[in-house]
């Protein structure tokens, strides 16, 4: 399977199954579309008319060019990897590396966009205890088997509303790290309200990660991101995540926007975070049902489609100006990324990964907390619901119909099981628009990425 | 005259000979929460 597209002033092919990524000109750019379905002879007579300045040795020339690169494995592909899908799975039956602790189900905003309702997850309020947590960590590590690397997220609600246990459970999860041969990676996601000097300390010590949610121009942020009082938040928050990254040092965080029906014209919102300093950047789609008023309309995702044409120019520009930033889904390391196990086995929640609520109940992901049927069991008494883990375990891009023909595929593994479940009522199923802009979305982190290799960055 | 520039990229098939250690990131885990995809990962297999 190949994909074809222009974008940029650039003609570019991908070879789904190698990975391989061309950039050509135009003649092979034609060549290519014919390759498959013409005679040799058929084409070539077909270049030679539509291209008449150049010379019929160099068409050939450029035919042979493409029949080297299918010969040694570069062009043309096929798909053989159906029969592994099930067995990265198999293999790690039973071993959970990441945990989402919800450790806050409350929040000191009232954003009404929020999956999560406004941080109760349609459940009542509550905060986690530290022995809760305490046991979720003991039983992480105890089903981790041989990963080293174990992700912990401190999630809500607002994480912050739970400060100390979020303090007490990094040091109780450092004290077992040497002896049970872990390395705890945390992330905090966080909106800002209650960071002070000793969340900044800590953070910027402890967090591999940190997740500060900002949708960008104060007008926009302001529209959800509200206090119970109906007050914005942004000016209360802005100066204290420019305090927080400013001491950070280098190590990893992401503004993280949600753009809705009410800025599909996101990029505003990212130069936004750009004139406040931030370089480290992801805006993602309101996730929500049609009929909410945040949703995003078809009109919407036409314009968030040359949004994300307009963000990839804007990286470049900065780039050339020596000024870069980083797009969260433009990031695309083309030789290093996740090798063929990880790119078809799907996402991992309800099986490698889970989510842990307040009172220590297992849940797939975070996106499905609430959700009884989807409820795994807890962390006192381990995992007791074989028929929702053996849907997560059969879960991964082969077992999804509507990703055979989609030249995507091994780029996003099959998309977030809670949107398809959402969306269509099953697991396996698509949530189209997501899909749809994901695919736009590669196309231009590919896109980048051909421009920087052409201009030597 | 070059018509096709190949970047250099990772071989998804020769990556499955040394492939599935898991110790990569959990796909959008410490990051969007929403929109998940594998692309933007990188891969943390030591033996390779």
């Amino acid at each position: 399977m190949i994909h074809q597209y222009k974008l940029g002033g650039y003609n570019i092919v991908l070879d789904i199954c190698s990975g391989a990524v061309h950039a050509v000109d135009d003649l092979a750019y034609d060549l290519i579309a014919g390759f498959e379905s013409k005679t040799k002879e058929q084409l070539l007579a077909d270049m030679a008319q539509r291209y008449p300045t150049v010379p019929a040795e160099e068409i050939k020339s450029c035919y042979a060019q493409i029949e080297a690169l299918r010969d040694e494995g570069q062009l043309f592909t096929p798909d053989t990897f159906a029969p592994m899908a099930g067995k990265f799975k198999e293999k790690s039956a039973g071993v959970i590396k990441a945990l989402c602790l919800h450790v806050a189900h409350t929040c000191n905003l009232n954003c009404s966009y929020c999956f999560a309702s406004q941080g109760k997850y349609h459940g009542d309020r509550a905060v986690m205890r530290f022995e809760v947590g305490k046991r979720a960590l003991d039983f992480l590590i105890e089903h981790s088997g041989k990963r080293r690397n174990l992700e912990v997220d401190f999630f809500g609600g607002e994480p912050l509303m739970n400060f100390q246990v979020v303090k007490d459970l990094v040091a109780y999860a450092r004290s077992r790290e040497k002896e049970a041969g872990k390395n705890f990676r945390f992330t905090l996601t966080t909106n800002g309200m209650l960071i002070d000097d000793d969340v900044i300390d800590f953070a910027n010590r402890e967090m591999s990660n940190v997740v500060l949610s900002l949708d960008g121009r104060k007008e926009i942020h302001d529209r959800y991101r509200v206090d119970y009082a109906g007050n914005g938040s942004w000016e209360r928050i802005v100066p204290k995540f420019q305090k927080l990254v400013a001491a950070r040092g280098g190590k990893n965080y992401y503004m993280r926007g949600t753009f809705t029906h009410q800025n599909p014209d996101f990029v505003q919102d990212i130069r936004q975070m750009l004139d406040l300093g931030f370089t480290e950047l992801s805006m993602e789609p309101v996730v929500c049902a049609p009929e909410d008023p945040s949703a995003l309309t078809p009109a919407d995702i036409e314009i968030v489609k040359q949004q994300y044409e307009e963000l990839a120019e804007l990286m470049l520009q900065r780039d050339r100006e020596g000024r870069p930033f980083t797009f969260y889904h433009y990031m695309i390391d083309l030789s290093g990324g996740p090798c063929i196990y990880k790119r078809i086995s799907g996402c991992g929640s309800g099986t490698e990964y889970m989510a842990v609520t307040p009172w220590g109940d297992l849940y797939p992901c975070h996106q499905f907390v609430g959700e009884e049927r989807f409820k795994l069991g807890d962390i006192w008494n381990g995992l007791d619901n074989p028929e929702v883990q053996g849907e997560f375990a059969a879960c991964n891009v082969y077992a999804k119909p509507e990703c055979q023909d989609c030249w995507a595929k091994l780029y996003c593994s099959g998309g977030c099981a809670a949107n398809a479940y959402h969306a269509t009522g099953a697991i396996t199923g698509i949530y189209e628009s997501g899909c749809e802009l994901f695919r736009k979305r590669m196309e231009c982190a590919i896109m980048l990425a051909v421009a920087r290799a052409a201009e030597g960055r | 005259m070059e018509h096709i520039v190949t970047l250099k990229t990772r071989n998804l098939c020769d990556s499955a000979a040394n492939g599935g250690c898991g110790e990569c990131q959990t796909s959008c885990q410490s990051a969007c929460k929403t929109s998940c995809g594998i692309a933007n990962q990188k891969c943390e297999n030591t033996e390779d």
